[in-house]
C-alpha cells in the first residue's frame, strides 16, 4: 500500500517542498516567454486584428478553470472514497485558484466580447455556464468554510464538487450541443486545430505557464493547510491535557 | 475493504443518476438553450408578430443598403437557404460586413422584416495572419470567412 505512504502528509511536506521552487521558476520563464510572443512577437489576426491577443491570457484561463475544478473533483472523489486527508486538503487548495482563473476567463472574454461581438456580456450556454462554474467554485469555499468542525465541512464542500461536475462538461461542449455568440473550439479539434502555429505556440506555452504556476501555488496552499491542522491538533490536545 | 467499495458503489450510481438527470433536463430545454434562431427555424414556425426573437446567419453578400439618414441599415441575414430582411438603426461593430456571422435582435413586424435593436457580430474559430490568408487567396485554398453559419 505505498500510495497511503505517499499520501501521508508528513511526506508531502517534504517532496513538495523539492518540486515547489523547479514548478514557481518554470511558471515565471514560460509565462514571461508567452506573454511576449503573444503580445509582442506573434501576428496579428486577419480579421481581429491585435485584438486576438486578449486570447493568450483568456483561453489559458479558462482552460485552467476546467482543469482545476476537474481536480477538486477527482481530489473530493479520493477523500470521500478512500478517506484521505490530503485529498481534500488539495481540494480545498484548488478552488480559490480555479475561481480566480474563472473570474479572470470572464473578465477577459468581457473585453474581448465588447469590441469584436459588440456586447461586453451575453446570456448564451457558454457564458452562462461559466457563471455557474464561478458560482460552484464560491458555493464550495462557501461550504467548506461554514462548519466549526472542518471535517463537516470538508466532506459537505466535497459533496457539492461531485454534484457541480456535471457543469464541466456542460461548459466543455455547450458550443457544440447548442448556437452559442461563442465560437467553438479552436485548438482540440479532431480535424486539428483551426489556429495558425504562429499564435498556436505561444497559447500553448502561456498554458503550460498557467499550469506551472498552478502547481506552485496549490503546494503553498496545500503546505499551509497542513500546518493549520497540525496546530489544530495541537491545540486540542492542550486543550484537553 | 468492504466500506471502502461500498462509498466507491454509491458514489458512482449517484454520479450516473445525476448525469442521466443532467442530461433529461437539458433535452427537455433544448428549445431555450439556443441563443437563436436561423432563418430556416424562423420559416418552418410562424412567429407571433412583434414578439422578440434573435436570429443568427450570414450577412448576404451585397444586400447591405445604408438609409438616407446614415444610421440606418438594411440588410438580409441568410442560412443559405432561408433569408430574412433586416433593419437596423444604430452603430454597428466593427467586424460587420457582408459574409460575415451576425445575431440580431428585435421584432418581425407585418412585412416580414425583423426590425432589430441590437446587432452583433460572431467571428469563427480561425486564428491566422493576415499574410496567410492573403496566400491561402491567391491560391484558390480559401474558403470563405464563415463555412458554417
Amino acid at each position: 500500500m505505498s500510495w497511503h505512504l505517499l499520501a501521508s502528509p508528513a511526506r508531502f511536506m517534504r517532496y513538495s517542498e523539492r518540486i515547489r521552487p523547479w514548478a514557481s521558476a518554470l511558471a515565471l520563464g514560460a509565462i514571461a516567454i508567452g506573454l511576449y510572443q503573444g503580445l509582442f512577437a506573434s501576428p496579428a489576426d486577419y480579421q481581429q486584428g491585435d485584438t486576438v491577443r486578449i486570447m493568450y491570457v483568456h483561453v489559458p484561463s479558462a482552460w485552467m478553470a476546467l482543469f482545476c475544478y476537474t481536480a477538486m473533483a477527482v481530489s473530493s472523489a479520493g477523500y470521500l472514497v478512500w478517506k484521505q486527508p490530503l485529498a481534500e486538503i488539495a481540494a480545498r487548495a484548488t478552488a480559490p485558484i480555479g475561481a480566480c482563473f474563472t473570474a479572470l476567463a470572464l473578465a477577459t472574454g468581457s473585453l474581448w466580447g465588447k469590441p469584436m461581438w459588440g456586447t461586453w456580456w451575453v446570456w448564451d450556454a457558454r457564458l452562462t455556464s461559466v457563471l455557474v462554474l464561478l458560482f460552484l467554485y464560491l458555493g464550495y469555499m462557501a461550504l467548506a468554510d461554514a462548519f466549526d468542525d472542518p471535517v463537516k465541512g470538508g466532506k459537505a464542500a466535497s459533496i457539492l464538487a461531485l454534484v457541480g461536475f456535471v457543469n464541466v462538461p456542460i461548459v466543455k461542449f455547450s458550443v457544440d450541443w447548442w448556437n452559442t455568440l461563442h465560437q467553438p473550439v479552436s485548438v482540440a479539434r479532431m480535424d486539428g486545430p483551426t489556429i495558425d502555429p504562429a499564435m498556436l505556440a505561444p497559447l500553448l506555452i502561456m498554458a503550460a505557464g498557467f499550469t506551472l504556476y498552478y502547481v506552485a501555488l496549490v503546494i503553498v496552499r496545500m503546505q499551509a493547510l497542513v500546518l493549520e491542522r497540525r496546530v489544530r491538533a495541537l491545540q486540542q490536545v492542550a486543550a484537553g491535557a | 475493504m468492504k466500506r471502502k467499495h461500498r462509498r466507491l458503489g454509491f458514489l458512482m450510481v449517484g454520479a450516473v443518476l445525476l448525469a442521466g438527470a443532467a442530461a433529461l433536463v437539458l433535452s427537455a430545454f433544448e428549445e431555450n438553450l439556443l441563443f437563436f434562431f436561423t432563418p430556416t427555424q424562423l420559416a418552418a414556425e410562424s412567429q407571433p408578430e412583434g414578439r422578440r426573437l434573435r436570429l443568427g446567419g450570414l450577412v448576404e453578400e451585397g444586400s447591405v443598403v445604408k438609409q438616407t439618414d446614415g444610421l440606418t441599415v438594411t440588410f438580409v441575414v441568410t442560412d443559405l437557404t432561408e433569408t430574412v430582411p433586416v433593419t437596423y438603426t444604430g452603430v454597428l461593430p466593427d467586424l460587420f460586413r457582408e459574409g460575415q456571422g451576425v445575431v440580431v435582435e428585435g421584432a418581425l413586424g407585418a412585412d416580414g422584416m425583423l426590425r432589430a435593436s441590437e446587432v452583433l457580430a460572431k467571428h469563427d474559430e480561425t486564428y491566422m495572419p493576415k499574410e496567410v490568408k492573403e496566400a491561402l487567396e491567391a491560391s484558390g485554398e480559401w474558403r470563405g470567412e464563415e463555412a458554417t453559419p
